[in-house]
């Protein structure tokens, strides 16, 4: 072996405290045999895309989460987002309608439409898409505990502007698991949760077959402080938690699989995206044969969103977020992400502001039209460093797969705190990387420098003002007596184990509120409370 | 694994005991990865914590920290809903005479907002790229320590 010159540091590890060596060689893939391990794209279990054609065929789908104040105020950055040139639409709900309560329950104070769009009815949701041709484009939704019931709302919208359900296409995140792992905005126990679930995945494949029934997702429980592997394994676990709960409801995988879509995190690490998004698709395609036996390939091609990592931005310096924001872009599309949002500057301060929205869209289209990236499908392939992360992430996800089915599965893993302890292990550990400075953070850790402060989106109460106002006019406007019924069939169908959508609808046709529908669901299954550890 | 540096020995705060801080997290935000460290980086750096979980009212994080018997409270707001929460508390804290206890504040707070927090009372207002450390100073440098 040459001698080497002195090195920078004594390890050198990923983001996710993984060792990499300097120089990786053929000896380091002997065991990767190309012929069964790298078939082309196209071709199972699709380490290197699930299109033979990659974007040569289409472009992934610009897709920039968005959503704040009223409807009105949504609608316009809408229509602002699409004119620059958003290929779908993707919807940020305020914390009052992502946990289900109206915006006059005494914990919403505060709080509407400070974090996302505020929406209590469908006389909101028809606001929302106002002008907006829900035939035309792809509504991908963030909504999880109270995911049926916005879905819902959706499907009223799309019927009253005369698009048949059989034609629509969308998303909706509907994925609890991570919500008791990482966001922890949950409603309901997992059990109850899981029904719901199962629920929207069977109504959807008769009723909306071209409807994304759920976007598994990793992106949050990384947020949340975990590596690259823990977001893989925990993510992919999750999807086959559903799955088991589908088949275990009396569904055919193939019936509902083909319809579920993932949603992971584009961090800073830039290789070690690459090969997570890699083996994604690798671990997806072999579990959906090995364990429930998928026979169409569709159930096996994992499809995925991804969004440049939030976390990773900083106050400072705000500018610096803009170059984060390319990178880990474009590791995204080097992983063949399907559908990819891309964080704006002044991420860690507010709400982005519509300059800094378009500059985030730029980024994207940049790299699609003038970095040439986007001629060749799975460029890395091959890479010897690639590969071997790609094998290793996969390994180490096998072996979360084993010890989660060891606990009983993936809700039996949460019920005990084991996902959630990991997490909050891998975020103190970094938080004390940073601060002994063995990870730099540039603008906060070292390079050090004041900045002009910047005009950020400031949102006032105004917009709790104008949606309360709403809501006393509906609730003067509507049948109270339908409501009312409505909601007593919400709260009987819960306790039975029929299909709640068409009751959900129903009540959603008279104009219940989403607080007063999570509440008759509330009354039957009650809420879930979290064992608060540190 | 390093621990972080009181400054002082573990034994102060009111009658020479330990520092007690109840860590919150108010209003509907669920994002505790914050809260959660910070809890951690506190009780490493010789505090007894005491985390409330979500979803917690003024009322009951008031009620917690007179349970408690709070040196400090310690509040995590991601959502923009400081401007709410922190009146609210500050008023119930006064009301219950626990107006000594150090109230800090950390999350995503716009610049425009600190002044009228510090007018408030709440005496620690941390943004993003606050460190642990500088956390633990600032509640030592500032915790009552009148019996």
């Amino acid at each position: 072996m040459k001698a080497v010159a002195p090195e920078r540091r004594v390890t050198f590890k990923t983001i996710s405290d993984t060792p990499v060596a300097r120089v990786y060689t053929p000896e380091d893939v002997r065991d990767i045999d190309p012929a069964r391990d790298l078939p082309p794209p196209g071709d199972f279990p699709y380490t290197r895309g699930i299109h033979a054609s990659g974007y040569r065929g289409k472009l992934w789908t610009i897709r920039q989460f968005a959503g704040f104040g009223t409807p009105e105020d949504t609608n316009a950055r809408y229509k602002a987002l699409l004119a620059a040139g958003s290929t779908g639409l993707s919807v940020a709900f305020d914390l009052p309608t992502l946990m289900g309560r109206d915006l006059d329950h005494e914990l919403s104070l505060g709080e509407v439409g400070k974090c996302g769009v505020n929406v209590t009815s469908l006389a909101d949701m028809e606001t929302l898409f106002d002008e907006i041709p829900l035939g035309e484009i792809t509504t991908s939704m963030t909504i999880n505990a109270p995911a049926a019931i916005i879905f819902a709302m959706y499907l009223v919208v799309a019927e009253r502007q005369g698009v048949s359900w059989s034609t629509l296409s969308g998303t909706t995140q509907n994925d609890i698991l991570k919500e008791y792992i990482a966001q922890k905005e949950y409603i309901f126990p997992p059990r109850p949760s899981m029904r719901v679930i199962t629920d929207v995945f069977a109504f959807s494949t008769d009723a909306v077959p071209r409807w994304n029934t759920i976007s598994v997702s990793g992106y949050h429980i990384r947020e949340a402080g975990s590596t690259a592997l823990q977001e893989l394994a925990f993510t992919l676990r999750d999807g086959l938690e559903y799955v088991q709960w589908g088949v275990d409801a009396g569904l055919d995988v193939d019936a509902f699989a083909p319809r579920m879509s993932f949603f992971f995190n584009a961090h800073s690490d830039f290789f070690e995206e690459i090969a997570k998004y890699r083996a994604a698709r690798h671990l997806w395609a072999t579990a959906m044969t090995d364990r429930f036996g998928a026979r169409d390939a569709r159930s096996w091609k994992l499809r995925f969103h991804s969004q440049t990592a939030g976390v990773s931005l900083t106050a400072q310096q705000p500018y610096n977020n803009v170059v984060r924001t390319a990178l880990q872009a474009l590791s995204a599309v080097l992983g063949g992400t399907n559908s990819l949002h891309t964080n704006s500057l002044d991420e860690a301060l507010a709400l982005p502001t519509e300059a800094a929205a378009t500059l985030a869209l730029r980024t994207q289209q940049i790299i699609a039209h003038e970095s040439g990236v986007t001629d060749f499908v799975d460029p890395l392939g091959g890479s010897y460093f690639l590969e071997r992360l790609t094998r290793d992430l996969e390994d180490g996800a096998i072996r979360y797969f084993d010890q989660i089915d060891d606990m009983g599965g993936m809700v039996a893993a949460i019920e005990q705190g084991f996902p959630q302890r990991e997490v909050a292990e891998s975020a103190y550990r970094f938080q004390q990387a940073v601060e002994r400075r063995e990870r730099t953070i540039v603008g906060v850790n070292d390079f050090v420098e004041d900045h002009e402060p910047l005009e950020i989106l400031y949102i006032d109460e105004s917009a709790a003002e104008r949606q309360a106002s709403k809501l006393d006019d509906l609730r003067r406007r509507r049948d109270t007596d339908l409501v009312a019924r409505t909601l007593d069939t919400l709260r009987a169908t819960a306790r039975t184990r029929d299909n709640l959508m068409p009751a959900i609808l129903e009540a959603v046709r008279a104009y219940a509120t989403v607080g007063e529908m999570c509440d008759a669901l509330r009354e039957v299954w009650g809420e879930y409370e979290e064992v608060a550890t540190i | 694994m390093q621990s972080l540096d009181t400054g002082m020995g573990p034994e102060t705060g009111r009658a020479g005991r330990k520092l007690r801080v109840v860590i919150a997290k108010p209003g509907l935000d669920g994002h505790d990865r914050g809260a959660k460290v910070i809890a951690r980086a506190l009780r490493d750096a010789g505090m007894e914590v005491i985390y409330t979980g979500l979803r917690q009212t003024p009322e009951r994080i008031v009620s917690a920290a007179l349970q408690e018997d709070a040196d400090v409270i310690g509040l995590s707001i991601l959502s923009g809903a400081h401007n709410h929460v922190a009146p609210r508390l500050m008023e119930l804290l006064r009301a219950q005479g626990l107006d000594d206890v150090l109230v800090v504040i950390g999350g995503i707070i716009p610049d425009a907002d600190v002044p009228a927090l510090k007018q408030l009372g709440v005496k620690g207002v941390f943004q993003p790229g606050t460190s642990m450390q500088e956390i633990v100073d600032f509640i030592n440098a500032n915790v009552r320590t009148v019996v």
